[in-house]
């Protein structure tokens, strides 16, 4: 895939800063999202905390449910697919999704290899825990990188470890050894070299996993994510439309406490949270995929 | 010091433009940031969602109409949409500031994104420039007193009425200038 359809898939990306991508398991609060100003939805048909309730098998969702969306919404819908399964992008591909996010989320196809994401012409998303992860789901074609956090979790704690790790090794890079880093984080060492250049990843860096609340995106936002994701936040709580505004109003004004303050008022309790020490290892989502 | 309205939307790669033609930007999030800018940028991003925010801040909709009477505005894609005089989604706020009609993601999904050469004419300039197409509106009809600033296969992509300007695309994300050089530089103090 040459350079120049890259640029097209890191070009929707660019259009998505600032925003707010919501989780949605149908047509109705697809719409609630749009509405409160949503600048894409993840159309899946269990929500992350659903599907960490329920247990089994995650796969991606019914192409009808997706398709119903994408019919009624005018908005960008993602969707996922398992860690490594390119037959699963595939079909996305053929539904013409408009991001494919390869999710940790869902069981994981492949326990080796991720999705040689170059070949696609719809752009993907990855989640990583740390610039080692980050650059090799670039590396491996990705357009756009979020932080895993812990999905399902209403719990910001993950979130954080990784956006400030990714941060931080960013920075460590100015004075680091760049072959040994590129070898470190098995990557070709001209990509280790143009982000210890430009001091960013070279793909737009979003966060994901526990956001539940607009102070949640604000922190997000402050900490230098240029968009937030909020998967079970929003449905998983007692108002969804307001709280969907309020996370909307919060991610555009991140920088004014006062702003953040009023997106806050007037909301209802948030999703319960779990603590990070009540999932067991085995269970973390964050585990899925290296 | 041009502004660049940042309520939502691609705002980062025009500060980028901005820098390279040695302007002075200043983020645009409230009526407040308006003062002091003797220009306005109306990224691209979703339309859906920069109306919203635009609706919760009337004094901001009122600066942004009051700048439009002296100072040069330049919108590209979803900005062109909020710029038109009309669009075919009523969810979407219309400035009216170019006299066009347009319609949203009028090539279709993020796969049918493209790059292209565009060529833009005005004045004495004739160039072609490199730009990205992503899921980007079309402009259907133009009115009076709009010239046509940019084709791409004989349909027009860019225009300009008066001092505004409403581009479809995107010059931006591949360091393309001249669109901004035009808006906010006047085609006389280029060189090229």
């Amino acid at each position: 895939m040459s350079k120049e359809s890259f640029k097209v898939k890191v070009g929707l990306a660019e259009m998505l800063k600032g925003g707010v991508i919501m989780d949605v398991t149908n047509l109705e609060q697809a719409k609630i999202a749009e509405d409160a100003g949503a600048v894409s939805v993840m159309a899946l048909e269990r929500i992350p905390s659903d599907i960490r309730k329920d247990g089994g098998v995650a796969r991606m969702s019914n192409p009808h449910m997706i398709k119903e969306i994408q019919d009624n919404v005018s908005i960008p819908v993602m969707a996922k697919c398992r860690i490594g399964h390119f037959a699963e992008a595939q079909i996305l591909e053929a539904l013409e999704v408009d991001f494919i996010d390869e999710s940790e989320v869902l069981t994981t196809a492949d326990e080796h290899a991720h999705v040689d994401k170059h070949p696609f012409k719809v752009p993907f998303v990855c989640g990583a825990r740390d610039l080692g992860e980050a650059l090799r789901r670039i590396n491996e074609g990705a357009a756009l990188i979020r932080t895993k956090g812990e999905a399902g979790s209403g719990n910001i704690v993950e979130a954080v470890r990784h956006m400030k790790m990714i941060t931080s090794q960013i920075i460590d890079l100015q004075d680091a050894d760049l072959s040994k880093k590129a070898e470190e984080f098995r990557v070709p060492l001209d990509l280790v070299e143009e982000v210890a250049k430009n001091q960013k990843l070279t793909v737009p860096n979003f966060a994901a996993g526990g956001i539940a609340t607009p102070a949640d995106a604000s922190l997000m936002m402050q900490l230098g994510a240029e968009t937030v994701f909020v998967g079970s936040g929003i449905f998983k709580s007692q108002d969804p439309s307001e709280r969907a505004h309020a996370i909307v109003k919060a991610v555009t004004h991140f920088k004014s406490a006062k702003d953040v303050l009023t997106a806050s008022y007037d909301l209802k309790d948030a999703m319960k949270g779990i603590l990070m020490s009540d999932i067991p290892e085995d269970e973390k989502f964050s585990n899925r995929g290296d | 010091m041009i502004g660049v309205l940042a309520l939502q939307g691609n705002f980062d790669s025009h500060i980028k433009i901005l820098k390279k033609i040695n302007l002075k930007h200043k983020l645009v999030k409230t009526s407040d940031d308006l003062s002091s800018v003797d220009g306005l940028i109306i990224p691209g991003g979703e339309s859906t969602t920069i109306t919203n925010l635009l609706r919760k801040n009337q004094s901001l909709m009122d600066g942004i109409n009051k700048l439009s009477k002296k100072k040069p505005i330049l919108g590209s894609c979803a900005g062109l949409i909020l710029m038109s005089k009309e669009s075919n989604d009523s969810r979407v706020h219309n400035f009216a500031f170019l006299d066009v009609i347009t319609s949203r993601n009028a090539y279709g999904r993020q796969v049918h994104s493209f790059e292209a050469k565009i060529n833009v004419t005005d004045g004495s300039i004739s160039s072609d420039i490199d730009v990205l197409f992503i899921r980007a509106p079309k402009i259907d009809k133009i009115n009076n007193d709009v010239e046509v600033l940019a084709t791409f296969q004989e349909e027009v992509v860019a225009v300009k009425q008066g001092i505004h300007i409403g581009i479809s695309c995107h010059p931006e994300l591949l360091n393309e200038t001249l669109i901004h050089e035009i808006c906010f530089k006047g085609k006389y103090e280029i060189s090229r």
